[in-house]
């Protein structure tokens, strides 16, 4: 394992954290988001192959030798749109954030209380 | 006191968890097999010098079919928990200074710019069609951060976004109907020119445009609901 591997992971317990000890929803959707980048770190970490360039094409890296000078292409590609989907779940989620607080004038979970039992 | 035990006993547990995935992720020393033919046949086949997005586009084409309907939907979600009544009080607000007006007045094209750029060389270059519609949409939040009477006009903005998903799923229906033997979101439908030229690489500048404006769009309309929510 590599050191952006256990970076990741670090991350990912940071954001669970944040998680589940904070009261404030903003606070929470942060903490949502440090869990989505540390397992972005993850995933790039495993397709990451050492002394090796980004999976592009050019002067510098030609198409015969490309397949001993590049990376792998598919955590990337998978990277990317998990980026893309963060971005829509947060988006959606401040949203969230939004309209409850323009029911209850708190971000305060605690407050919430409907859905308790 | 307790809720905080019980957190960190869950935080431990979690750990723990994590532990052995961590400690068995060993870095590859070669290409996966996937990833061999897709680096070794992926040039010639697509002609695309960037292979994340030939990955993206096409190899993958139907996951980012999926992504681009994820955005969709959260973007009419927002939408909908944002939907304002429509006799919202105008309150006078202070102008931007000259300096941030000037600005962004000059900014704004080359940005603008910029993120075309992004998005026309998806295939020769880092970067793509959601980077650029991305780096768009930064164009128009600046655009609404300094001049707050700017109004994005919703009919435009939608028009575009209906109409480059459209163009999208055209293009890949095109695939199935064209020629034979090439599927659904197949690139090559179109000549796939000299390798590195930026008209090349079939369909793939094509279809990443079409993502570029669509994602642009979407996220416009997410900024522009969540301001007009709060004036």
């Amino acid at each position: 394992m590599t050191i952006i591997t256990i970076l990741g992971f670090i991350l990912v317990l940071i954001g669970l954290w944040g998680m589940l000890t904070q009261k404030n929803i903003i606070k929470i959707i942060i903490g949502f988001s440090i869990v989505d980048t540390g397992v972005h770190l993850i995933m790039v970490s495993i397709g990451n192959l050492k002394d090796r360039t980004a999976p592009i094409l050019d002067k510098a890296v030609d198409k015969t030798e490309a397949l001993t000078r590049v990376v792998d292409p598919i955590p990337s590609a998978l990277v990317l749109t998990a980026i893309v989907i963060g971005l829509a779940v947060t988006a959606l989620m401040l949203s969230y954030a939004i309209k409850l607080y323009e029911n209850k004038g708190t971000l305060d979970i605690s407050e919430f209380k409907e859905l308790k039992w | 006191m307790v809720k905080k035990f019980f957190v960190l006993i869950i935080l431990v547990f979690f750990a723990v968890m994590l532990l052995p995935f961590a400690q068995d992720v060993t870095p590859f020393k070669e290409l996966s097999q996937t990833a061999t033919k897709y680096v070794k046949d992926g040039p010639d086949e697509l002609g695309g010098a960037n292979l994340v997005t030939s990955v993206i586009v096409t190899y993958r084409g139907l996951d980012t079919l999926g992504e681009v309907t994820v955005l969709f939907i959260a973007t009419a979600g927002v939408g909908f928990f944002l939907r304002r009544e429509d006799k919202r009080k105008e309150k006078k607000k202070r102008e931007s200074s000259q300096i941030l007006q000037s600005g962004s007045a000059f900014l704004f094209p080359l940005i603008l710019m910029f993120g075309v750029y992004i998005f026309l060389h998806g295939h020769l270059s880092p970067g793509g069609g959601f980077q650029g519609g991305v780096v768009l949409a930064s164009a128009l939040v600046l655009l609404l951060l300094s001049r707050s009477a700017t109004k994005i006009n919703d009919t435009v903005l939608h028009l575009v976004e209906s109409l480059s998903g459209a163009s999208y799923i055209a293009i890949g229906v095109l695939g199935l109907v064209l020629v034979v033997g090439v599927g659904f979101l197949d690139t090559t439908i179109l000549d796939l020119g000299e390798f590195g030229r930026l008209l090349s690489a079939g369909a793939i500048p094509l279809i990443y445009s079409f993502i570029g404006l669509k994602v642009g769009a979407e996220l416009v309309g997410i900024i522009d609901n969540m301001r007009k929510d709060q004036s």
